[in-house]
């Protein structure tokens, strides 16, 4: 199939970056996104371009680095899937395809379509681990926790730490992200003991990173290739309110 | 001092805008079953909608709740405007050259600013016409010798096009509540995943009652036109 893409392209940081047309003729439908992209940068190569850079690690939809807004779209048009999981039969024989950078002051472009997503490290380096002394791993059965309880942080723990939520938010809020994590563990007996300074530190550093509030239009919910459902968000508040009421 | 007065960060300022936005609502259900009273017939009404108003001026507890209702108005209004320009750093100063966004919420949970600067507005006129009349201006006296609130309101209600202004400001509130209940007990943290459902059908229902029941008001009295008893 044949396609026309508009990327972005930014020479670094601090460079001003513009849309570039490209045009591929070859392309396969059953190709992934990422590998209509290596086509691209193969040809660019060949012509002695500069290839467009792009984050990817696992291309199997666990890892979370690959983030693109294609189409005006986080992740593109198919709903609850990575960039990598995207492949080319979901687009039409000469279509234009407009492939940006997750967009928000917290993220910041670092060339062409990478951006710099640690302001996401350092808010799970505020709170989102439990501590504990290491050593053999303790056995398995030791805490008994309930199937639902396990499945409902579970839910919660998929989160990849993509971005996705943030690029697409209107707010640029990372609220999902860090709800998810603070829910994840507070679900669990594990988290239990530092639950409540968990919750004030990962929100004063969500604030600290620059992201924006939470209107709760539910869009991150629709965007986020594990579906993390935003009553994580809520969660997160009534933890982080908790906290702050039985504080001592 | 500022700096102390300002709340730490955006989780609570959304807390205080989920307080003062919910006792906003409460406030409205009050508002809407003493201003049903202008349903009745003509005579009645008059009498018994200038009483209850006399007796609302006149109560100490009611006085406090209005003060309440003056600073929650305030105080939404000014974290409206904080957490909007906070948001606009956010997102940056680039944008996407083509945002389809839009396809993943509903408009009107993206709007809430507009809408609420919309009821802003809505509100300054209501109150110049009814409250402040009433507080500080000339009403004239009806036969049990209590002013008249029921003639103002009536008056005003014979304008088709006051009586679209008060239509589409209520369709507008409408669609703030629409989005306004559910997210404000989502933002508390009280919108537990049992009772999540239950919590959308009572937002969608209340929203449905106060928007209904203040666009049925005007209508009505237009439609029947009472005449005001001399
Ligand atoms: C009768 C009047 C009003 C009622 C009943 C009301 C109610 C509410 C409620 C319940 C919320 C949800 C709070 C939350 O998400 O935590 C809300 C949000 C909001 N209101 Fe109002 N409101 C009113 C007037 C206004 C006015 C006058 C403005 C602004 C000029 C305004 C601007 C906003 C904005 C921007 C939000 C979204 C806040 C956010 O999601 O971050 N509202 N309102
Ligand atoms: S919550 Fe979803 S969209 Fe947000 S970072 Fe995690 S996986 Fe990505
Ligand atoms: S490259 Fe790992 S999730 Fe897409």
């Amino acid at each position: 199939m044949k396609i026309q893409l508009k990327i972005w392209r930014q020479e670094n940081a601090r460079a001003q970056g513009r849309m570039v047309d490209y045009e591929l003729t070859d392309i396969n439908p059953e190709m992934s996104f990422l590998e209509m992209l290596d086509v691209l940068n193969e040809q660019l190569i060949q012509k002695g371009d500069m290839p467009v850079e792009f984050d990817h690690d696992c291309r199997e939809g666990i890892c979370g680095q690959c983030g693109l807004f294609i189409n005006g779209r986080a992740h593109g048009p198919q709903e609850a899937t990575t960039t990598c999981q995207l492949h080319m039969r979901h687009f039409k024989d000469g279509d234009t395809i407009y492939v940006e950078p997750f967009r928000s002051r917290a993220f910041p472009v670092i060339k062409d379509l990478r951006i710099d997503r640690s302001a996401f490290d350092r808010i799970i380096q505020a709170g989102g681990y439990i501590s504990t002394r290491t050593g053999d791993a303790p056995e398995a059965n030791a805490i008994p926790i309930g199937h639902d309880v396990a499945e409902a942080a579970f839910d919660a723990a998929a989160c990849i730490g993509c971005g996705a939520c943030v690029a697409t938010c209107k707010n640029a809020s990372a609220a999902l992200f860090t709800g998810a994590k603070v829910s994840h563990l507070a679900m669990l007996p594990q988290g239990q003991p530092e639950a409540a300074e968990r919750a004030r530190k990962m929100v004063a550093q969500m604030e600290a990173e620059g992201f924006g509030h939470c209107t709760n239009t539910g869009a991150c919910e629709v965007e986020c290739p594990q579906e993390i459902s935003i009553r994580h968000i809520a969660r997160m508040n009534f933890e982080y309110n908790r906290a702050g009421a039985l504080k001592k | 001092m500022f700096r102390k007065l300002s709340l730490p960060n955006s989780l609570t300022r959304k807390n205080l805008m989920a307080l003062t936005g919910l006792f906003l609502c409460f406030f409205l259900v009050i508002h809407l079953a003493g201003n049903l009273q202008l349903l009745l017939p003509a005579e009645r009404a008059q009498l018994q909608y200038n009483h209850y108003s006399e007796l609302l001026s006149h109560n100490i507890l009611i006085k406090i709740v209005s003060y309440v209702l003056y600073a929650s108005i305030i105080a939404h209004t000014i974290y409206a405007l904080v957490l909007t320009l906070r948001s606009r750093a956010a997102v940056g100063s680039q944008g996407y050259a083509y945002d389809r966004r839009g396809a993943v919420s509903p408009w009107y949970s993206r709007n809430m600013g507009i809408l609420g600067t919309l009821i802003f507005f809505f509100l300054v006129v209501h109150m110049a016409n009814f409250w402040y009349p009433y507080k500080f201006g000339e009403v004239p006296m009806d036969m049990a010798g209590r002013k008249d609130l029921y003639r103002v309101v009536v008056i005003a209600y014979r304008e088709w096009w006051y009586v679209a202004l008060y239509v589409v400001s209520m369709l507008v509130l409408g669609f703030h509540l629409l989005h306004g209940f559910y997210s404000a007990f989502q933002s508390l943290g009280l919108y537990h995943t049992k009772y999540g459902r239950w919590m959308n059908w009572a937002g969608r229902a209340y929203t449905l009652v106060i928007t209904a029941g203040f666009i049925l008001i005007p209508i009505w009295v237009f439609f029947t036109k009472p005449t005001p008893l001399p």
